[in-house]
């Protein structure tokens, strides 16, 4: 696919600083009247963070902002000191989403050319994009799938190929948005070993407790707060505790 | 259901220009409607078959099961020219018709769904014009043969989720009970695909690179 260049592109060339992982500062989000989230201020510079809660605790709003999917009502999220709100682009080619349902997720009927879409999307020329989709089908395991209809994927394959389409970008940061909860426990832990194994700052916002093993720390939401931010083995058992009391 | 037919090959048609296969289909479409005699719907069927099995390479089955697919509705076409003019009308018709799903089979199975994405974008080309995007059109071509058998998928379920709890309508009631929760649930899986392609950068704007693709 070729692409014009747009005015509003420009912004995206910003300096990123690396060091500054993603800040939240003041952040609150409203659907309407409905407070979803409200006095959060963080800073993730941590390799490997999770976050766990209760249906409707604002888990997934959480997410969505780390990457401008959603922008924050009140408050600025930054990432490596770049604005969601007015550098975006820049943003989400430093951030890779990967959500929960990989039907949503995959745009093109097959394998290999859903794995190119986001590097069409980055201008990447075709020898180099193709030496890289072809790299991340072999690392992900679908190197024999590359011209497969992804409607006849397995749940497991397809959440892999949602992941390939992701990392092939090369984000810097990545955040999985509840990645294993439609998967059996094989295919869990097989996504469960590939975050492991990534090189990228990641966030995984789960159901999953076991995911968080290895995790550096580990934010438990509840009701639109943080209401605890420990490592996994405090952070899980302040969880378990909410839960009793509910 | 399978939409994306593409038979991965090494030969001649499936290095042939995806812009060349088409307009050889469309050719062909017009000599068999310009020249309808049941000598060069033969021809073409034989030239078609010649051209898929042979040189293509592609198993015999693909293009059978284009055919079967068509079976009843080719029945009906040949019973109704049968009874309205002659089974010798009956059988042209069937057979022209043929040749042409099985041609679009061999050009659908020789060619990437990418590589007709960007005739789709060629054709949109004078979109740019008028402030169009033509690569939005080619991803929407993309889209729609990705979701059509995931808009079934998800139909069968509703369907199958019904009969477990002891529904099993039939005709326009099925249609009604049917529709609705799958219209919610397109709803919901369009707000999530559009949250998708925003994540994989589909408004990105990179500069435009002399050969790309």
């Amino acid at each position: 696919m070729r692409f014009r260049r747009s005015p509003a592109a420009t912004a995206d060339t910003d300096v990123a600083e690396p060091g500054r992982g993603i800040e939240l500062r003041g952040v609150g989000h409203r659907y309407g009247d409905r407070v979803v989230l409200e006095g959060i201020d963080l800073q993730l510079t941590e390799p490997r963070v999770g976050v766990i809660g209760a249906n409707g605790s604002g888990k997934s709003t959480f997410a969505r902002l780390l990457n401008g999917l959603v922008l924050p009502t009140q408050g600025q999220v930054l990432v490596d000191g770049l604005d969601t709100r007015t550098q975006v682009r820049a943003v989400r080619r430093r951030v890779g989403f990967v959500f929960q349902d990989p039907d949503a997720q995959i745009v093109h009927p097959t394998v290999a050319e859903d794995v190119a879409y986001g590097l069409e999307n980055q201008g990447v020329p075709p020898d180099e994009r193709a030496a890289r989709v072809a790299e991340a089908l072999e690392r992900y395991g679908l190197a024999g799938h590359a011209d497969h209809p992804a409607h006849l994927l397995s749940g497991g394959q397809k959440q892999l190929l949602a992941i390939a389409g992701v990392l092939v970008m090369q984000p810097a940061r990545v955040v999985f948005d509840e990645p294993t909860t439609l998967l059996d426990l094989v295919n869990a832990r097989r996504v469960a070993e590939l975050i492991a194994g990534l090189e990228q700052q990641v966030v995984v916002v789960t159901h999953h407790l076991d995911l968080l093993d290895g995790f550096d720390r580990v934010l438990v939401v509840d009701g639109g707060r943080v209401v605890e931010d420990a490592p996994p083995g405090p952070a899980v058992a302040a969880y378990r505790t909410l839960a009793e009391r509910r | 259901m399978t939409l994306a037919l593409y038979v991965p090959v090494a030969s001649p048609v499936h290095r042939l220009p995806a812009g060349v296969k088409l307009l050889c289909l469309a050719a062909l479409a017009v000599l068999l409607f310009a020249r309808p005699t049941p000598a060069v719907a033969g021809a073409a069927l034989v030239g078609t078959l010649v051209v898929g099995l042979g040189a293509a390479r592609l198993p015999v089955a693909v293009l059978a099961r284009q055919a079967w697919a068509l079976r009843w509705f080719l029945l009906v076409l040949f019973v109704v020219h049968a009874l309205t003019a002659d089974v010798v009308s009956g059988a042209h018709t069937v057979l022209r018709l043929l040749t042409l799903v099985l041609a679009a089979a061999v050009v659908t199975a020789t060619t990437r769904v990418s590589e007709m994405v960007r005739v789709v974008e060629l054709l949109g080309a004078p979109l740019r014009l008028v402030g169009g995007r033509p690569e939005r059109v080619g991803l929407l071509f993309a889209m729609a043969l990705r979701f059509v058998p995931v808009l079934i998928e998800r139909a069968d379920r509703i369907r199958a989720a019904q009969a477990a709890r002891g529904g099993a309508p039939r005709g326009l009631r099925a249609l009604r009970t049917t529709v609705a929760p799958l219209l919610v649930q397109l709803l919901q899986m369009a707000h999530d695909v559009s949250e998708a392609l925003d994540a994989r950068g589909a408004d990105d704007v990179p500069v435009r690179r002399p050969g790309g693709a």
